[in-house]
């Protein structure tokens, strides 16, 4: 994926100036590699994301996926998880998860055996005929995951996909994450308030500033791809996520500064 | 929970059994009520007969006629009211206010306006009905999680496809129960006003019945008015509540 | 934000009165009565001396009901929910008997209680006190337990319980049950009234709609639907000062 001079404005309202809320962001993300993105809050991380998932317009500067612009919807190829729970309450984890195909036209036969393989991946096997409302937090994430890998994205796009977990949870959807990276060996662009989820996981770890978001710098962590939640021992883990903290601290400072001053803007 | 369930039929029935005994021993006499049993014989014999087919049809059309109307009407009135934010507070005032007000009231208006027929009927029975609805469309679409939406953008679902697989059985068990109102509120509606007047109709034959002293026919019709309401709206409701109760924890 | 509902009702309340004039200006007189001749024909209605003593049955009938309904709803329903066992047998069946068409039962009620004032009243106050007895079971239950914790904590006697945690945490939801007891409670007499009825509001208006009083039949509407709304108006404006000084 290419992103040049992306920007997002707000149009002011009520005769107030407009509101930049993003940019302008240049980056590549490269084909099969995990990207993490981190920020203070507020910067605009979210509308960084709909706007690569074409979600949202940007007011200047493009995006193109595999050479092909994002303009106005969302590319095929490309899967989205979001910060929400979203998994559909009226439908049992096996139909969440087979939702997707539905659309695509693919007969019975086919929907069911990528169905149970999404299922079995995600470990939902002895869930399948529950409702999300019996789950907890963590196998609900796990449900709008496989309903996204079913249909097979190569650019994997997630929103802050375990902020509302424990942290003993999220070390674990972390290690299953990258379970999935290395199986489908899908692109991944991870959007995480949590630096050491972001320094553990990915191959580069993208920092941005406060609002107006722009990328500050871009570390890359050179881990080995068959890492998971135990590269925490590794002596470089501590130097990364000191490093990101001290660029963030600053703009986490400056965030919240101007959250106190009740800046209208 | 079960047990709950005994002690009602226990109670339902035991009082059932009370009154078939008074009856029977005069305690209470025919001329004011007969024995429940009889009611229950009677109600059959009306339904087996026939004799009562084309009021019941008339009856049951016009309920169908109400709900439909009112479902309708009432989905097209929340929906507006919820897209449209001005509609919205300009609406809640009036909607609360709208329950004080009887429909009945305006039976005789338009029983001169549109003469003895469907047409009075039905429309009151849709002014009960229409509002319940709405305010439980508008509580269903306020249910709708924004990042539903999303996903369906993400899924590449057109926006005919999105509102149906993805809104509608969101909204779903909200409006069920608008419905369920809206089927209870047309029968009140429609009874009601074949029993005030009316020319055809299960609440005209009752009526007629208590005018001639009948007291077996219009025991019989009404005990097959309660069982057919009271069937009908235990199936939606029991149906509704399954609908809701997969939803929470 | 309530004076921009106030314009809109006005609003909304002009939009009505001048469709009713359109109306009646495209049909004739022989169909509708004009908005202003309508107030006035209500206002010589409620003067009139042979019209009171009709009047005055009416609103006895429904007063009686309200109060009935308003007690036993009130009574029976904190009662029910003061047991766990109570509410469980019993509100699943006043859920349903809410919702079975009560007219039904009119005739079995003309039947046993004869002609005069009280089958009205009863099947007025029938109709009212099942949503009481349902709020004021969900009031009885609903109480926060935190709040009775925190009164057992202060080590309240028995009566300074009930009078100064549990009757304040009931009050709203029992007084919300009681708005919908009194329009609901209005029906019953109302439809009463209709039915067979020698004397009230309701026997004036079957009067009129067979004599084809068109003005007369718009005046007493008229009448029924203003005092619905004022009593309506006047109930909400207490249950919202009680929400206030909840929330």
């Amino acid at each position: 994926m290419h992103v040049q001079g992306l920007t997002r404005v707000y149009p002011g309202r009520d005769g107030r100036p407009p509101v930049s809320a993003l940019g302008p962001i240049d980056l590549d993300l490269y084909s099969g590699e995990f990207l993490s993105v981190v920020g203070p809050s507020g910067c605009g991380k979210s509308t960084f994301l709909e706007l690569l998932a074409g979600l949202a317009e940007p007011s200047a500067g493009s995006i193109t996926f595999e050479g092909r612009p994002v303009r106005g919807c969302v590319p095929e190829g490309v899967g989205v998880v979001f910060q929400e729970d979203s998994s559909f309450p009226w439908l049992t984890v096996w139909e969440n998860v087979a939702f997707g195909l539905e659309s695509e036209g693919a007969d019975r036969g086919e929907i069911k055996r990528r169905a149970d393989y999404a299922v079995g991946f995600m470990g939902l096997t002895d869930f399948v005929k529950s409702y999300p409302a019996q789950l907890s937090g963590g196998m609900r994430q796990r449900v709008c995951i496989a309903r996204t890998l079913v249909l097979q994205p190569r650019l994997i796009l997630l929103d802050e996909p375990f902020a509302s977990l424990d942290q003993q949870t999220r070390l674990l959807m972390g290690d299953e994450l990258l379970r999935l990276w290395r199986e489908t060996a899908a692109t991944i662009l991870l959007i995480t308030h949590a630096l050491d989820e972001a320094a553990m996981l990915a191959d580069r770890v993208a920092v941005m500033s406060a609002r107006p978001g722009r990328l500050l710098e871009v570390l890359p962590t050179r881990w080995p791809v068959s890492r998971d939640s135990r590269i925490v021992e590794d002596a470089r883990f501590g130097a990364i996520t000191a490093r990101l903290w001290t660029i963030l601290r600053d703009e986490s400072m400056k965030a919240m500064g101007r959250a106190e001053s009740k800046d209208p803007a | 929970m079960k047990r709950h369930a005994w002690t009602r039929l226990a109670i339902v029935l035991g009082v059932g059994m009370m009154l078939e005994v008074l009856c029977r021993a005069g305690a209470i006499p025919r001329l004011i009520m007969i024995p429940p049993s009889e009611m229950l014989a009677s109600a059959w014999q009306i339904l087996v007969s026939g004799q009562i087919n084309s009021d019941l049809y008339f009856s049951l059309g016009n309920i169908a006629l109400a709900v439909g109307l009112s479902v309708a009407g009432g989905f097209l009135v929340g929906l507006a009211i919820y897209s449209v934010p001005p509609l919205r507070t300009a609406a809640e005032p009036l909607l609360v206010s709208y329950s004080a007000v009887p429909p009945i009231v305006f039976y005789p208006m338009l029983i001169v306006l549109f003469g003895l027929g469907r047409i009075p009927q039905v429309v009151i029975a849709v002014m009960f009905g229409l509002i319940p609805m709405a305010l439980h469309t508008i509580s269903g679409l306020r249910r709708i999680r924004p990042v539903f939406w999303k996903v369906g953008r993400v899924h590449r679902l057109s926006a005919l496809s999105s509102v149906l697989r993805i809104q509608l059985p969101a909204a779903g068990p909200y409006l069920f129960v608008g419905v369920t109102l809206a089927v209870s509120y047309s029968i009140i509606g429609v009874i009601s006003t074949e029993f005030i007047l009316s020319a055809s109709g299960i609440g005209h034959q009752i009526s007629s019945a208590y005018d001639n002293y009948d007291n077996r026919t219009m025991y019989g019709l009404v005990a097959l008015l309660l069982g057919i309401a009271t069937v009908l709206n235990s199936i939606l409701y029991r149906y509704s509540r399954r609908m809701l109760n997969r939803w929470t924890r | 934000m309530r004076r921009r509902q106030t314009f809109y009702i006005a609003g909304f309340v002009a939009v009505l009165l001048i469709l009713w004039h359109a109306l009646f200006l495209v049909f004739g007189p022989r169909v509708l009565t004009p908005p202003w001749a309508t107030v006035v024909n209500a206002w010589n209605l409620l003067r009139a001396p042979e019209d009171w003593p009709h009047m005055a049955e009416s609103i006895r009938a429904f007063v009686i009901a309200l109060l009935i309904a308003f007690g036993v709803g009130t009574a029976g329903g904190i009662l029910i929910g003061a047991s766990r066992a109570g509410t469980e047998i019993f509100e699943p069946l006043l859920v349903n008997a809410n919702s079975v068409p009560k007219v039904a039962l009119y005739p079995v009620i003309l039947l046993i209680f004869g002609l005069g004032i009280w089958s009205k009243v009863i099947f007025g106050a029938l109709h009212g006190v099942i949503p009481v007895l349902i709020s004021s079971i969900g009031a009885v239950r609903n109480v926060n337990p935190l709040y009775v914790r925190s009164g057992q904590t202060m080590h309240l006697t028995r009566s300074q319980m009930l009078r100064r945690i549990w009757v304040p945490a009931c009050v709203p939801e029992i007084l919300s049950g009681l708005r919908l007891g009194f329009s609901l409670t209005l029906l019953g007499t109302i439809f009463g009234e209709f039915f067979a009825s020698q004397k009230g509001f309701g026997f004036l208006l079957m009067n009129a709609i067979d004599l084809r009083d068109i003005p007369t039949i718009m005046a007493l509407t008229l009448i029924l639907v203003v005092f619905a709304l004022l009593a309506n108006s006047i109930l909400l404006a207490i249950d919202r000062r009680l929400h206030r000084r909840q929330t």
